[in-house]
Order: C-alpha cells, then structure tokens, then sequence
C-alpha cells in the first residue's frame, strides 16, 4: 500500500463514510496521477462533497485510507487548496487583500506586515493575469459570482497547493459565465500542470472539463440482492480517460460526446439502470480496486484490473 | 396598480420630507402634551414643582452649567458627566474587550466552549441589580463596585452574542484558511475576529442601554457624584426641574453614543451592512 501510494498524488482505498447508520460512501478506490483534472459526477446525495472533504480532511473516513504523496491525510493544511460555490472568500477583505492573505496567512503577522510590498506586487502580477486588476480595491460582495470565483481560483493558487479541490465551484453562475469559467480553468491548468480534483453535479462540465471521470452513483446491486431496502453507499460505478481536446465548447455538441454522457448517465444517474459491481467500466489504467470478503463472487476475472491486497 | 401611497400599507414610500415630519410628530405630541399639563398645573398653583415649565428648567440647567458649586466649586453637570462617563467607559469596555476574546474564542474551540459556556449562561441570568450589595460589601462603595456591576451587566450578553456570530461564520471560511497555512490561533484572530468587530459594536450599541442602567442604579446607592447620585439626590427636594434636564442630558448622549457607533460601522465596515442587506 505504502509503495502504491508513492507512486500517486492521491491515493484513497477502502474508504467508507457513514454518519450513524446511514452509509453514504461505500469502499471507494481511486488513485490520481500528477497533472490530471480529475472530475467527480453523480447524482444528487451520493457523497461527492462527502469525498471531496474527506480529502480535504475536514472530516475523516469511518474507515480506510487516503494518502496525497504517499503521506497520510490529515488535517486540512497547505497541501490541499479549496474553491468552494460560495463562502469561498473573506467577505471583508477587498479582492487585493484576499488574494494577499492566501500568501501570509502562513507568516506571522509582523513578518507578513513586513514583507507585504513584496507580496501585494506578486497578487496584483496574479491578479493581472486573471485579468481582475482594475477589481483590485473592490470588496468581493461588489463583484459578479464569476469574478468572485476568479478571486477564489486565484487565492487558492497563490497557496500553492499539490492539489486543488474544488466543490460545484461554478454551480451558481449562468450558463454563458459558465462556459466562460470552464475554458478559464482549462486555460489555467493546462499552463500550471496542477492536479485538480472537481466535483460537479453537471454531467456535461465533467465531461468538458476533465482529463479523467469518476462517476459516482448508489445505483448498483452487489452480492447482497437487488433490492430496494439495502441502503447502499456510493460507489465509483465509472472511471474513464476523456481525450483532451483543444478547449472549444463546441465539443459539447459532438456526436461522440454526447454518446458519452449518455452512456454515463446511463451508469451513473437512472435509479432504474442497476450494474452488477463487477460490470463496473473502471477502464483507466490506473483503476483499481480491493475486493473485501463476501462483496466479489466467482466471476471476479471479468472485472478489469482487479487489484487483490495482500 | 393605483397610485402608491403616501402613507398607509405595505406598499407606502414616504418622502424624504414627510420622513422628517413622521419622524418628529411624536415627539412633538410629547411636547405638547406635557406643555398643556404644566400649564393647567400652574395655573391652579403657580408653585408646582411636579411639571416645571421649559423656562423654569433652562434656568436651572444654566446654573448647573454655568455656576459653579458653592461648596465645591465644581461645575456639577460637568463633574458629574465626567464621573458617570468615566465608569460607564471602564465598564464597557472591559465588558466589550472580554467578550470579545471569550466569545471568539468559545465559538471556535470546542474545548473552551464546553469549559465556558455553560457557566456563561449561567452567569447571564444572574440579576446584576441583586448582587449590587454583594458588589459593594466585597469592592467598597468606591468606584471598583460600580464598574464591576457595569461589567457583569453586559458582558455576558456580549460574550454570548459574539460566540454566536463566531458559530455563524460558516465553516468553509474556517478549512479555507487552513488550507492557507494560518494556524488555530491565526483562524481566530486573523480571520474570524476581524469580520465579527462590527458585530461587537452592534452588541455594544444594543448594551449601552443597560450599562447606563446599572450606572445610575449604582450611583443612586452608594456614590458621591455622577449624573444617578444628582437626581437621586435633589429628588428629596422634588426638583423636577433639575431632574428632568438630566434624564434628557442622559438620553441625548446614550443617543449620540448609538449614533456614533453606528457611523464608525457604516465608515469602518462597508461590508458589514452590504453582508446584513
């Protein structure tokens, strides 16, 4: 496990999360690669944020493990940078101010106070790129939701996190600032090669965004019958590679594209479509997953990349 | 749609004008009412002391102001603005001082938050005016007992309207700026306690009222001077006419106070109001 989890950026294995006794993250296994964009989809309540904060470290998992860099998780600390939907910034910090503060918060306040020159021409040098300059001196609550989240990426960023996690960060802003946003990100990851762990709701932003999807979803059956009464917890019922192509929305409208979101809300989304666990598409390379006693059945040759722990 | 009203309903926007006039009416109500009392009492006796006209209370207000004392020769009104002024200031602002770093600090640390909550609520429902001879038995009728009564007035309800607001700032805010490297110590002073300073100055607005209560009630016991000693003192000579300047001397700087206050909000913390709307 230690080896495995050298190798990756992100590692998490048999992780399950249930608050009293309702389970809502079910053995999840997944392992991230510098430099991907991974996203997260599945239907609402299945536990997408639920992960996205385990990592995050803001809550801990009933069971299993997560490691960034080999390195156990722990509390949330600098190796993890967050953009949340809202509350992402600090409502009475101007735009210049916030971004500043993602780079002192770590000093003490006489060094920072210090050296504050040197970190004021570095967040407006930022802040030029994001083209958000001239919104230097405003206060967040004057700027539109997009630039408030222009704000947010870029405080984030100047943390330098190994990874950045972001929570529906566009789920609130109209389709076109949308859009705007998602090739804005694109833009910026392609430059920085930074691991970025998405979650979404929006099954067509996962598909346009990512270099990789997981598909989240309670909707399967297992060993244990398909009824209805078992409470399940989600799973990771997908996991494919996306071909990056060169950032035009206009991809959202091919025919290839739209056969992969159908197939995935397929998998994923209809409460009525229910894979055995071991039909799961876990196509990606770097897919895996540990069976634990009683969950797999004889079939399990089928699946592919079936990783037995030792 | 009809016309919109001018006055009446859910829909009504007054005019800046009548806003004025709406705003001064009861006032001037007031006015009138206790005018035609105090001429209908002095008319039956041109003594009364009950309700002394205007003229009868801006002369004694101006010997309070501009003769000087003839035993002390002390300015009274001044001295004793400045006596009442002194121990509502020290009180406050311990209360406010303490409150505040309690209070940010009960809403963050789930250790200190059980270690003090409940005594703090505990604490807030004890009736200050009932531990007033406890106060002054223990602290003498000095101004130590005065200043812990103002204290132990308002700090409870500030403390716990603080850890509230500490509780309200939501928890992403809190797991941001880890994620930026502060530490505990650095969430709570650096990024909480910031964004609640105007709400301290919300709760310290809405505490002046009981500070100057608890003032007075311990000026009127057991002091030498203050604004509560001088009304309590020439009540025995039933002078209204001094006793009512002061009530209103009183309620002009609680009000100017409040004013104050809400300005240095609204000039210090543009986005606290924009937060609240």
């Amino acid at each position: 496990m230690e080896k495995r989890a050298k190798k990756y950026q992100l590692l998490i294995q048999d992780v399950h999360k249930s608050y009293g006794t309702k389970t809502v993250l079910e053995d999840i296994d997944l392992a991230v690669r510098q430099g991907e964009l991974c996203t997260v989809v599945g239907p609402s309540g299945c536990g997408k944020s639920t992960l996205l904060r385990l990592i995050l470290g803001q809550e801990e998992p009933s069971s299993g493990h997560l490691f960034i860099n080999g390195k156990p998780v722990g509390l949330p600390d600098t190796d993890r940078g967050i953009v949340y939907q809202r509350y992402s910034l600090f409502p009475h910090l101007t735009v210049l101010d916030n971004v500043v503060l993602g780079q002192t918060l770590r000093l003490s306040p006489w060094t920072a106070r210090r050296r504050r020159k040197t970190f004021v021409a570095e967040a407006m040098h930022y802040l030029e790129r994001m083209r958000l300059a001239e919104h230097a001196h405003k206060l967040p609550s004057a700027l539109s939701g997009g630039m408030q989240q222009r704000v947010a990426i870029a405080q984030a960023l100047l943390g330098k996190p190994q990874i950045l996690l972001m929570d529906e960060p566009f789920g609130a802003l109209d389709p076109a600032t949308r859009e705007e946003m998602q090739l804005f990100l694109l833009e910026l990851w392609e430059n920085s090669g930074m691991t970025i762990f998405f979650v979404t709701h929006d099954l067509e932003e996962a598909l346009f965004l990512g270099s990789r999807i997981f598909v989240l979803s309670q909707f399967y059956i297992d060993a244990r019958g398909n009824g209805k009464e078992i409470k399940r917890g989600a799973k990771v019922v997908a996991d494919h590679h996306l071909q990056r192509q060169a950032g035009a929305t206009t991809v959202k409208r091919n025919q290839e594209f739209q056969d992969l979101l159908e197939s995935v809300r397929r998998d994923g989304f209809n409460p009525e479509h229910l894979q055995h666990i071991e039909e799961f598409n876990l196509r990606h390379p770097d897919s895996f997953r540990t069976i634990t006693e009683g969950e797999g059945s004889a079939e399990r040759n089928h699946m592919p990349k079936l990783f037995v722990e030792e | 749609m009809g016309k919109k009203q001018a006055f009446r309903g859910l829909h009504a926007s007054p005019s800046p004008v009548l806003k004025w006039i709406l705003a001064a009416l009861p006032f001037v109500v007031g006015l009138i009412v206790y005018l035609v009392a105090s001429d209908m009492r002095h008319t039956a006796n041109p003594h009364d002391k009950l309700l002394p006209g205007i003229g009868r209370m801006i002369m004694s207000f101006k010997d309070l102001v501009l003769t000087p004392d003839k035993r002390t020769g002390d300015i009274l009104l001044l001295t004793d603005t400045l006596a009442s002024l002194k121990r509502l200031a020290a009180g406050v602002v311990l209360a406010a001082f303490g409150g505040l770093l309690l209070g940010v600090n009960m809403g963050l640390l789930p250790g200190i938050r059980a270690l003090k909550l409940p005594f703090i609520t505990f604490l807030s429902m004890v009736p200050p005016l009932a531990i007033l001879p406890i106060l002054f038995i223990s602290f003498g009728v000095g101004e130590t007992a005065k200043i812990v009564l103002i204290f132990l007035g308002v700090f409870p309800v500030i403390t716990r309207d603080i850890y509230l607001a500490a509780t309200r700032v939501p928890r992403e805010q809190v797991v941001k700026a880890l994620t930026l490297g502060a530490s505990g110590a650095g969430v709570i002073y650096r990024v909480v306690l910031p964004q609640i300073l105007p709400r301290l100055i919300d709760t310290v607005r809405l505490s002046l009222g009981p500070a100057w209560l608890f003032l007075i009630a311990a000026e009127a016991i057991a002091s030498t001077n203050g604004l509560g000693y001088r009304i309590f003192l020439v009540r025995r000579y039933m002078a209204m006419d001094v006793i009512l300047p002061y009530v209103l001397w009183i309620t002009f700087m609680g009000f100017s106070m409040d004013w104050l206050l809400r300005r240095l909000t609204a000039r210090r913390y543009p986005w606290y109001q924009r937060e609240e709307a």
